[in-house]
C-alpha cells in the first residue's frame, strides 16, 4: 500500500502569539514550531497501515524551509521518504488554494491512500482532506476512528457527534481524515531518528507548481477576542486564592 | 442578498444547530434586506419540510431521493450542487456539524468555490459581509471576508446563536416546493452501514450539579487522583477535555465537548484547561465556570466567572486543604 501522509508545522501550543499588524498574521521569528498535534495521529495510523500491509509511506508538509523539520521527525518515526512543497508565505492560502497546491504536487505518486489529521491547531480550517479529495477525484470519509483494509477496499468507522458512530465502506484508492484518538502516537528511537538522516526529502516550491492565485477568501485581520463575559480575577498566595475561592463559590455564586 | 439555508436530519430527527443557523441566517437576510429559503434534503421528510415552513421563510426546498436516505458524501454533495445551481443563492449557510465537514468543502470545491468554516459570529458593515471565526485554537479571532463571485458558503458552530431566537412564519407559512435532483447509484462510492453507539456510559455527567474538568495542564496521569480528590469534596464528577481522554487518562465517556457530552452545571471548574472551542461548545452553559490556567490569556478565561492564573498543582493541593478544614455540605 502506498500512503501518503499530511502533516503541518504549526506553532508550538504554547508558544506566545503577536500579532503583526496588518499581516494578519502572528510575528514567527521568536516562537517554536512542532508537528500538528491531530496530524501526528494520521502520521501513526498510516505507520501501522504499513507495518500490517507492507508498502510505502510519504511524509508531505507545505510550508516554509523551517517545515522540513515536521517532515524529518515523520521519517524519525518510520516514513520512508518526504515532499516539502516549499512556500515562505503558506499562511496566506485559504484551504481551496493549499488543497489545490497539494493535489498538484502529490498528484504523480498515484497514493493508495491519503491520509489528514483532523483540522490543524493554527488556522484549524479542517477541510485540506475532504478538499484533496474532491480535487484528486478519490472518495474520502472522515472523522475516522478505525481502518481494517479488507480486499481492495476498507471498512471505517466513523465517529459522529454524542458519542454515535458509524461504519461505512469506502474503495481504494481513497482520502481519509483522521479524528485524533484513533492510536497512541509513537516516539521516534534514536535509531529512528539515524535512519532519517539518510531518507529523501524532495523539495517542490509552490510557485514551480502553476497553481492561479484566485483566492475564494481573505482574513482581514485577526485579533485577541473581546470577553464577552466579566471574568473576576483571584488573586494572591494559594492559601489566599483558596479560602477567597470558596468563600466567593458559597456565597457569592452560591453553588457549593 | 438571496440565501440559502441547508438544514440536518439524520432518520428523520433534526440536528438541532440547524435552528440555530436558522436564526443566523434570518439575522443575516434582514440585515442585508434580502430573502432566505430552506433546505430539507433526504428521503421521507416531506413532514420535516412541513415543521421548517413554520419558520419565517420565503420557501422551503424539499429535496428527496432514494439515494439521499442515508447520508453519504458523494449524495448529499452531488444533490446540493444541483440545488445550489437552481436556487442561484448568494450565500448558502450550514451549521458545522460532523456531516457538513464531511461534505460541505467537496460541494464548494465542485463549484469551485470555497467555504469559510466553523464561524462564531459575523458583522455587516458598508455593504459588506464579514465572518468571525476562530483560529489557534480559541487564542485569537479572524476576521474573513469571500473574494470572488457567489455562491459563497459558509457555516457556523454549534452555540453561535441563539436557535430560541428564530423567528416563525408571520402570516402561516412558508410554501414548500419540491425540487428533484439526479443521481445514480454509481456515483455514490460510500457505502453507509449501521449507526451504533459504544458501551452504554457508565456516568451520565449531564445530571451532576459539579464537575471539575482536566485539561493538558494536569500533565500526567499521576495527576489526575490530585482532581479526582477535589470533585469528591466538592460533591461532583470529574470529566475532562479530549486530549485527556485521547491520552486514557480518563476513560473517553468522561469527556466535555463538541465529540463528548454537552454540560450545563452549576459549578464548572476547569483545571489546566486551555479553552479550545471544541470544549467550550460543550461547557459554556455552566451556570458558575470556575478556571485555572498558567497562561492569563488562555481562552477558557472568557467564559470562566472567577479566574485563577497560576501554577494549579500549588492552588488545588490548597483549594483541598480549605475545603477539608471547613468542610463542605
Amino acid at each position: 500500500m502506498k500512503i501518503g501522509v499530511c502533516v503541518k508545522q504549526v506553532p508550538a501550543k504554547d508558544a506566545p502569539l503577536a500579532i503583526v499588524e496588518g499581516a494578519a498574521w502572528i510575528r514567527e521569528s521568536d516562537i517554536g514550531f512542532e508537528t500538528n498535534e491531530p496530524d501526528s495521529y494520521a502520521l501513526e495510523e498510516s505507520l501501522r497501515l504499513k507495518e500490517k500491509h507492507g508498502g510505502e509511506v510519504v511524509a508531505i508538509s507545505m510550508g516554509p524551509d523551517r517545515a522540513k523539520q515536521t517532515i524529518k521527525e515523520a521519517l524519525a518515526k518510520g516514513a520512508d521518504r518526504g515532499i516539502h512543497v516549499a512556500d515562505d508565505q503558506f499562511y496566506k492560502l485559504d484551504p481551496l488554494a493549499s488543497a489545490r497546491s497539494l493535489a498538484a504536487a502529490i498528484k504523480g505518486e498515484n497514493f493508495d491512500l491519503i491520509l489528514t489529521g483532523l483540522q490543524s491547531d493554527d488556522q484549524g480550517f479542517g477541510q485540506t482532506g475532504v478538499l484533496l479529495a474532491e480535487l484528486l477525484g478519490r472518495p474520502h470519509a472522515t472523522i475516522i476512528m478505525q481502518i481494517d483494509v479488507v480486499d481492495g477496499h476498507m471498512k471505517l468507522k466513523r465517529e459522529l457527534e454524542a458519542g454515535w458512530f458509524q461504519w461505512v465502506e469506502l474503495p481504494l484508492p481513497a482520502v481519509l481524515s483522521i479524528q485524533s484518538g484513533i492510536n497512541k502516537p509513537r516516539y521516534a528511537t534514536l535509531k529512528g531518528i539515524m535512519a532519517a538522516k539518510k531518507k529523501e526529502i524532495a523539495t517542490v516550491s509552490r510557485a514551480s507548481l502553476g497553481i492561479a492565485d484566485a483566492p475564494t477568501q481573505r482574513v482581514e485581520r485577526i485579533y485577541v477576542p473581546q470577553k464577552t463575559k466579566k471574568t473576576e480575577f483571584i488573586t494572591g498566595q494559594p492559601k489566599e486564592i483558596a479560602a477567597k475561592l470558596i468563600e466567593k463559590l458559597k456565597h457569592e455564586a452560591r453553588v457549593l | 442578498m438571496k440565501l440559502l439555508l441547508i438544514t440536518e436530519q439524520r432518520e428523520g430527527k433534526w440536528n438541532k444547530v440547524t435552528f440555530e443557523t436558522l436564526a443566523a441566517a434570518q439575522q443575516i437576510a434582514q440585515h442585508t434586506n434580502g430573502s432566505l429559503s430552506g433546505v430539507v434534503l433526504g428521503k421521507g421528510v416531506a413532514p420535516l419540510a412541513d415543521e421548517l415552513a413554520a419558520s419565517q421563510l420565503a420557501e422551503v426546498l424539499l429535496v428527496e431521493h432514494d439515494l439521499l436516505e442515508k447520508y453519504t458524501p458523494d449524495g448529499f454533495s452531488l444533490a446540493l450542487r444541483q440545488v445550489i445551481e437552481s436556487a442561484k443563492p448568494d450565500l448558502v449557510l450550514l451549521p458545522h456539524t460532523y456531516q457538513v465537514r464531511d461534505f460541505a468543502p467537496a460541494l464548494a470545491a465542485s463549484l469551485g468555490k470555497g467555504m469559510i468554516g466553523d464561524c462564531i459570529a459575523y458583522r455587516y458593515e458598508n455593504g459588506k459581509l464579514i465572518f468571525v471565526r476562530q483560529m489557534f485554537q480559541g487564542r485569537t479571532a479572524a476576521d474573513v471576508v469571500f473574494a470572488g463571485d457567489a455562491p459563497w458558503i459558509a457555516t457556523f458552530q454549534a452555540g453561535a446563536f441563539r436557535a430560541d431566537l428564530a423567528a416563525k412564519h408571520t402570516s402561516g407559512k412558508a410554501p414548500v416546493n419540491s425540487l428533484s435532483v439526479q443521481l445514480a447509484p454509481e456515483q455514490i462510492r460510500t457505502k453507509p452501514l449501521e449507526l451504533f453507539r459504544e458501551a452504554k456510559q457508565a456516568v451520565d455527567l449531564t445530571q451532576a450539579p459539579i464537575l471539575v474538568s482536566v485539561g493538558r495542564g494536569i500533565k500526567a496521569p499521576e495527576n489526575i487522583p490530585m482532581a479526582e480528590k477535589l470533585a469528591k469534596l466538592l460533591g461532583g464528577e470529574l470529566c475532562a477535555s479530549r486530549p485527556i481522554c485521547d491520552e486514557g487518562w480518563l476513560p473517553m465517556d468522561r469527556q466535555i465537548g463538541s465529540s463528548g457530552q454537552t454540560v450545563a452545571p452549576k459549578l464548572y471548574f476547569a483545571l489546566g484547561i486551555s479553552g479550545a472551542i471544541q470544549h467550550v461548545v460543550g461547557m459554556k452553559g455552566s451556570r458558575t465556570i470556575a478556571a485555572i490556567n498558567k497562561d492569563q490569556n488562555a481562552p477558557i478565561f472568557e467564559v470562566a466567572d472567577y479566574g485563577i492564573v497560576g501554577d494549579l498543582f500549588e492552588i488545588v493541593p490548597a483549594i483541598i486543604e480549605e475545603l477539608e478544614k471547613t468542610g463542605h455540605s
